[in-house]
């Protein structure tokens, strides 16, 4: 497991389930079984029709639907890591997600980026979906 | 309408913690409106928050304002827009007949500039709530914008230059407030020389962190009448919200003030061209782009070419931010209260070497969040038609 001095989410009666598809390398995203509306992050409403959404997983592909780079921050784990690429993710699926495009040399980050999402397990029932480009981006 | 203003000290000002630029700004404000302190009987502040000891009944209590009307809407920056709103219809309907909103925060004095953290200080710290999904990628306040800026030059082609041209031409009206935390005039250059914070945002797209304080009153038009300031008539206002955590930003291009701006105006009865003055949240150059755009200033997607002709300079067409905005004079953490009390100020005529011409209608565009709440206050020194 990653030793991750970053902020950790808390999982709760909603969220845990995301957070530990992800510990397995699954990302979940939420769909409605009333009005089909897909939905990130996980509520207990479909923000949509207000009816109890369902899991879907999804592929784990999507492209960078905007980015910034990060070069001043001064919390733990990130002040060492500057600069860095924070990014909104449009999943295939069609929800966007927020996550880091890691393992990539910044000046080729760009909207429309294709990326694949690669899972850190930081604890036992908690891993952090990031973004890496698909080969041959 | 707007009866009193009031500023505290800024942009340092170590002898105020934060209750007392409450205090300080509304002892000024009572004593400009030429008010009672007994007179009050509403109180409004979007104070307490992140364990901040001004929450609005703390303030009523310390204050010791006997109400028969509060409100602690907190929406960031704009909550001040928000509150002309609510005060607005709370008095046309009665519910009280002399209201007072202050703000304050001694931000500079007590954390300094230093380094962003979002609030999260110790190491694997647990976060609940919709913050969970965000905080361990590390985004700041200023990436937060710098995001919107970025979709915002794929879809239009903004540049850089564009964005800079509004701080250079908030910095121009900086230099002639002697209490501006930022004076020296900048350049283009110097904002695009100047180092990168969140790629696309400069240093010099950001604003300063200052402390500071204000407040203003609101009556009715027949208390008004005995008072003796000209009063400042609130002609329209409105809100709107799209987000609050960035990650829930549906359209990064575009804001709520598309939604709120043109209600406020349309309530204010005026368009565009009927406007002297603009009081833009200037937290950002990308934010006051995407408000233009939204309030229907320029068109969408045009605000940066918009931007370069010169509209929002000291002698254009819509001056924006005449005491220097947040960008170089004035920005303790929630600058929409600054809107409003420049706004008066201008309308009133009082606001000398800076004065806008014949100034008598003025738009005050709140931001608050990540571009997330947008509350827009319309206000004239002519009563409505």
């Amino acid at each position: 497991m990653t030793d991750w001095v970053k902020p950790l989410p808390l999982p709760d009666n909603v969220s845990a389930p995301y957070w530990a598809a992800a510990r397995e390398g699954r990302l979940l995203v939420q769909e409605c079984p009333q009005c089909g509306n897909r939905q990130w992050y996980p509520r207990a409403l479909c923000t949509r029709c207000a009816a109890e959404p369902e899991w879907l997983e999804c592929t784990g592909r999507g492209v960078v639907y905007t980015y910034c780079v990060i070069r001043q921050m001064g919390t733990a784990g990130f002040r060492d890591e500057v600069p860095y690429v924070v990014a909104m993710v449009e999943l295939d699926e069609g929800p966007r997600v927020m996550g880091n495009v890691i393992g990539v040399d910044i000046a080729e980050v760009h909207i429309g980026l294709a990326v694949e999402a690669e899972f850190i397990a930081v604890a036992d029932d908690i891993g952090i979906p990031q973004w890496r480009p698909l080969p041959n981006h | 309408m707007i009866v009193g203003i009031g500023l505290s000290d800024y942009p340092r000002a170590p002898h105020l913690d934060a209750v007392q630029h409450h205090v300080l700004a509304a002892r000024r404000a009572i004593a400009d409106a030429g008010i009672a302190k007994s007179d009050l009987d509403g109180y409004v502040s979007a104070g307490g928050a992140g364990g901040m000891l001004d929450d609005a009944i703390t303030m009523a209590e310390y204050l010791r304002i006997d109400h028969r009307y509060i409100d602690s809407t907190m929406t960031g920056g704009s909550s001040f827009e928000f509150h002309v709103q609510h005060l607005a219809a709370a008095i046309r309907d009665g519910q009280c007949d002399t209201a007072l909103v202050t703000y304050g925060s001694d931000r500079l004095s007590a954390t300094g500039r230093g380094l962003g953290t979002g609030g999260f200080t110790q190491p694997k710290q647990g976060v609940a709530g919709p913050a969970q999904y965000e905080a361990p990628y590390g985004n700041t306040l200023v990436g937060a914008y710098a995001m919107h800026a970025m979709r915002h030059m794929h879809e239009f082609g903004t540049t850089s230059e564009q964005l800079a041209e509004i701080a250079v031409g908030v910095r121009e009206f900086a230099s002639l407030n002697p209490l501006a935390i930022y004076r020296d005039l900048i350049t283009v250059d110097d904002v695009l020389a100047s180092r990168m914070v969140a790629d696309p945002l400069h240093k010099l797209d950001c604003c300063a962190v200052t402390d500071g304080g204000g407040a203003f009153i609101m009556t009715t038009a027949e208390r008004a009448r005995d008072l003796p300031n000209a009063p400042v008539y609130v002609l329209g206002a409105a809100g709107a919200q799209t987000h609050w955590n960035i990650s829930q930003q549906t359209d990064f291009s575009t804001s709520a003030a598309a939604v709120a701006g043109p209600r406020a105006m349309q309530h204010a009865g005026i368009g565009v061209d009927d406007v002297d003055l603009l009081m833009l949240y200037d937290s950002f150059t990308i934010t006051v782009l995407m408000l233009l755009e939204g309030l229907g200033f320029a068109p969408r997607g045009e605000g940066g070419p918009w931007v370069q002709e010169g509209h929002l300079r000291r002698g254009g067409r819509f001056p924006m931010n005449t005491d220097g905005g947040g960008l170089s004079s004035c920005h303790p953490g929630m600058r929409g209260m600054f809107l409003i009390t420049e706004a008066v100020r201008q309308l009133r005529g009082h606001a000398g070497v800076v004065q806008v011409p014949d100034c008598k209608v003025a738009v005050c565009a709140g931001s608050g969040g990540y571009l997330s709440a947008i509350g827009v206050a319309v206000l004239s020194s002519e009563a409505p038609s």
